[in-house]
């Protein structure tokens, strides 16, 4: 460790110290292979960013997602849940346009009527964003406990790139007093710019991506400034992390800006989910977290750095407590929901998603 | 439109509250405010675990106007661990064979859209077998 900024201004720290007293995570079971997109629109040839995508049944989508992984949460947490002050849902597929995913996630898991609630956008890291601001809450006193949760069922143009990879999942997020936590938030960091690399207009279905700006100005750019002005400011470097966890768009990109920044395959190794579940977009980097968390030891280091396109990433470094392991077993595990699993065809997809035209 | 029927039927569909008898400690659901057991009020609340097992069930191709786009699924009378028995969907069933007996849990699922796709969605409990 060199010796940390005093007080670095830049620093997201809250006044009292603040920690993840509980979480959960959410994957559906279908699973769309990248062989097979390729199969219907490339003729097979192509490279496949990832082995395979998770998708939502029929009766899924945004809300139910976020309810059972909040579910899981509140299991971990072993709180009431009208201690919660704030059920925040980080997304770019809410169901509605126009009523809030926040309001029926806490009617759901008994949080209402003495809560705040409120959806975030961000693209992919409206679920971080949402943690940013459960620390200041928490941080601040306002309130004991906020859940902040980013969840996507994502959609690719058929045929696009992003088609392969547009998956479904995410994570919950229970914050509370550090003293509480089964890890506790040293501190965050935010970077953005406006970048227009990726975007959906009002009414448009699918998004639209503005290719030379997806890799290096938007995605590596902004991921490595987050990282490297937190370790900086924390006096750390990649060594002293356990683990670290990425946003995660295809495999690729999160293995390379992983060892840019110094950090070796087997760090980002519990939280590289992207190759069996897809981009979950808002849940990329929260369920990697989840799914680091359930097998973390007291004393380990996490750094992790969402992003959403626009652009923007939080980074977040964070320090497991003893009271990991145990709570880790309250739930079910990340990587349990990852291997339930049902296979479908692209025609099961296209039914299942609902891109049938039907009347 | 059935708005306000969804409405105040939210609790006991998105996480099955129901009541528990004061008198007897009966678990009742749906909640009816009289205890069928004891016949005594019973108004106080309780949430069910979502646990329970499949009690007999039934393939439905031919869904009821707004269920549908779901068909073909399954409708189980599924008996809770804390007794009552209620009739609900079974999802996520993948290809195995449904059977009398099978531990399964309550998740929070879309039922359908009430009217079309511009009426509100409709979210209750549905089933899944627990693993
Ligand atoms: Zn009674």
């Amino acid at each position: 460790m060199t010796t940390p900024h005093p007080h670095s201004p830049t620093l997201l720290k809250p006044v009292k110290p603040v920690g993840i007293v509980g979480y959960g995570a959410y994957v559906p079971r279908y699973r769309l292979p990248a062989k097979e997109v390729a199969r219907v629109w490339t003729g097979g040839k192509g490279g496949l960013p990832i082995k395979e995508k998770a998708v939502p049944g029929l009766d899924e989508d945004v809300i139910t997602m976020s309810i059972e992984a909040a579910r899981n949460a509140m299991l971990r947490a072993q709180i009431d849940p009208t201690e919660l002050r704030a059920v925040w849902v980080g997304s770019e597929s809410h169901p509605y346009a126009v009523k809030p995913t926040s309001t029926l996630v806490a009617e759901a898991i008994g949080a209402v009527p003495n809560t705040q609630a409120a959806d975030w956008e961000f693209a992919c890291k409206a679920g971080t964003e949402a943690l940013v601001a459960a620390m200041g809450l928490v941080g601040s006193g306002m309130g004991h406990y906020a859940m902040a949760i980013g969840m996507d069922t994502a959609q690719g143009k058929p045929g696009d790139a992003l088609e392969y990879t547009a998956g479904a999942g995410g994570g919950a997020f229970i914050l509370g007093p550090a003293e509480e936590s089964l890890a506790i938030i040293n501190a965050s960091y935010s970077y953005v710019t406006d970048t227009p690399d990726f975007w959906r207009r009002e009414n448009q279905k699918y998004p639209e991506h503005g290719m030379r700006f997806t890799g290096e100005p938007a995605y590596f750019k902004h991921i490595t400034e987050a990282a490297t002005h937190l370790m900086e400011a924390s006096g750390t470097t990649a060594k002293d992390y356990k683990w670290a966890v990425f946003h995660q768009p295809n495999t690729k990109f999160a293995q390379r800006v992983s060892g840019q920044l110094g950090f070796s395959p087997e760090q980002i190794e519990p939280g590289l989910l992207v190759p069996v579940i897809g981009n979950t977009y808002a849940g990329a980097a929260m369920i990697g977290l989840t799914a680091t968390l359930d097998i973390a030891q007291p004393g380990d280091r996490i750094l992790v750095v969402s992003f959403g396109s626009g652009a923007g990433s939080d980074a977040f470094d964070i320090l497991v407590t003893d009271a990991a392991p145990l709570r880790a077993g309250l739930a079910t595990k990340t990587q349990e929901y990852i291997s339930r699993r049902t296979e479908i065809d692209y025609a099961m997809y296209v039914r299942y998603r609902g891109k049938l035209q039907m009347k | 439109m059935e708005i306000p029927r969804h409405w105040r039927l939210k609790q006991q569909r998105y996480s099955l509250v129901g009541e528990v008898c004061p008198h007897c400690d009966h678990k009742i659901f749906p909640p009816r405010d009289i205890c069928p057991n004891c016949g005594d009020e019973a108004k106080e609340l309780f949430t069910f675990s979502g646990k329970g097992e499949v009690y007999s069930y039934t393939k439905i191709y031919e869904a009821p106007t707004g269920f549908d786009a779901n068909a073909p699924y399954t409708v189980a009378l599924v008996k809770l661990e804390e007794g009552p028995i209620i009739t609900a969907q079974l999802t996520d069933l993948d290809s195995t064979p449904v059977e009398i007996g099978m531990p399964v849990e309550m998740v929070t699922r879309k039922m359908r859209n009430d009217g079309d796709e511009r009426g509100i969605i409709v979210y209750g409990y549905k089933f899944r077998l627990r693993t």
